[in-house]
């Protein structure tokens, strides 16, 4: 066994809340230079270039990235052999996330009642935390800031069997059509494919948290995520929704079996401002 | 497109709104209004009861906004558009009232298209997810109306060269639709 203190959970999510919303990872970065590269259309390189540039003032000004520095989806691998001491673990992620709003000067965006008064937690809590038990005495942290611009775009499908790939593949085009510049393109694509509605929207936001560029190791797959960024990016959607030949940097799509009787297909619809860090204790 | 960008001064005039073209590049200097849902609601309860705004709209520029708090030593957080049709509802009104540009992004109604045209104002887009460059062109920043909103408070914002997309014009041109008619290629 390995004692953990859960101070240093809390002290681990603040530091990688403000770190996400502060630096956008390398592979985002890379992504948006390689669409700069691609895109057609002169307005829409110059969104590209103003992305790139905002990703440098944030950084070195130590200004978030994005005005909507999201609601703190919390992914945690917690090692079976670690031994949490010092207080419940779940208060210490939303501990760490309410330092990260105050020292980070980030947003409070959650409301606590949605159906009724809709006020303001005031401290960006609580988390939406995802905990897994893995082997090890290892804690791994991922934070993921998600703005609502681009979640209240995704969709989820329960699709019958007999719509297969065609199906799918169609769900999420459509999906990014409705969407059109709302969730801040170019954008990426998490799907979760399977298991039952509450599985296959995790797996979309796990997906997400897979960097870009970097294909399902199954090679169906991989081929099945090219033909969905390529259908996506024949609707001409373009950088910032004005028309170009770049709308989606990259799709990750993760698959769990299912019901016989199930197709579940959820997309989660992810900014350009792909924010994410992680860490381990 | 992508010509050399217009400076606007705001508040606007009706004669240069009604001659912005969807697809214009703008720039904008002088004073500029937030609003987002929260502060729409209560501007359209106050509009309805024949109550005093916290502005005069007449002229000016709503920019939909909730900022994040300014560290010490800036005059605001990171600060880019959000999606405008969460207020679709509440823009005719406005219009209505003589609200002559707003700024967001994202797709608006049918309803918002047609009131544009009749009041000859304009829809802008800022760029979506480039909240700390755009926070830049932000000088000075104070809350006019209802602070206990926190980030969807009516804030006052005294820019400078605040750059912005003519999305949809007063004559009914939308870059949105041509945009992407443009570049959509058979699947």
């Amino acid at each position: 066994m390995r004692e953990v203190d859960v101070s240093e959970v809390t002290a681990l999510v603040s530091r990688l809340y403000q770190e996400a919303n502060f630096n956008l990872p390398p592979d985002v970065v890379a992504a948006l230079e390689s669409a700069l590269e691609l895109e057609e259309s002169l307005l829409g390189r110059e969104v590209l270039e103003t992305l790139l540039k905002n990703a440098e003032i944030a950084a070195r000004e130590r200004v978030p990235l994005c005005q909507d520095t999201g609601l703190a989806a919390v992914f945690a691998e917690v090692g079976q052999e670690v031994c949490f001491t010092g207080g419940p673990f779940r208060q210490a992620v939303d501990a760490g996330v309410a330092k990260a709003w105050q020292d980070g000067y980030l947003r409070a965006s959650v409301v606590s009642s949605p159906c009724h008064d809709r006020a303001n937690t005031g401290d960006n809590t609580p988390a939406m935390l995802h905990t897994e038990l893995v082997a090890g005495e290892t804690v791994r942290i991922t934070v993921l800031p998600k703005g609502a611009g681009s979640e209240n775009m995704s969709r989820l499908a329960m699709l019958k069997p007999a719509e297969g790939i065609a199906g799918l593949v169609d769900f999420v085009v459509e999906t990014v059509e409705k969407a059109g510049g709302n969730p801040c393109p170019p954008i990426f694509l998490g799907v979760g494919v399977g298991g039952t509605m509450d599985r296959a929207a995790v797996l979309s936001k796990l997906a997400l948290l897979r960097p870009a560029a970097s294909p399902n190791p199954d090679e169906r797959l991989a081929r099945l995520e090219l033909e969905i960024r390529d259908s996506v990016n024949a609707l001409g959607i373009g950088p910032g929704g004005f028309g170009g030949s770049i709308t989606c940097l990259g799709v990750a799509l993760e698959e769990y079996p299912c019901h016989i009787a199930s197709l579940p297909v959820a997309v989660n619809i992810q900014c350009n401002s792909a924010r994410r860090a992680t860490g381990s204790i | 497109m992508t010509t050399m960008p217009i400076s606007l001064t705001a508040p606007l005039s009706l004669e240069k709104t009604r001659s912005l073209i969807a697809g214009d590049k703008v720039l904008i200097t002088g004073t500029i209004y937030t609003a987002r849902d929260a502060a729409h609601r209560r501007l359209i309860e106050l509009i309805e009861k024949g109550g005093e705004l916290p502005f005069e709209l007449t002229g000016q520029i709503i920019y939909y906004v909730g900022p994040t708090p300014a560290s010490p030593g800036r005059a605001t957080g990171s600060a880019g558009p959000t999606t405008s049709s969460r207020v679709d509802r509440y823009t005719p009104q406005l219009l209505a009232r003589g609200l002559r540009a707003v700024i967001g992004k994202g797709d608006r109604s049918p309803e918002v298209a047609a009131a544009l045209q009749e009041h000859g104002a304009v829809y802008l887009a800022a760029v979506g997810g480039a909240g700390a460059l755009l926070a830049e062109r932000i000088r000075v920043a104070e809350v006019v109306a209802w602070p206990e909103l926190g980030t969807e408070a009516i804030h006052c914002f005294e820019v400078s060269d605040f750059p912005a997309i003519v999305v949809m014009d007063a004559q009914g041109g939308n870059l949105y639709a041509s945009g992407r008619k443009k570049y959509r290629q058979p699947r």
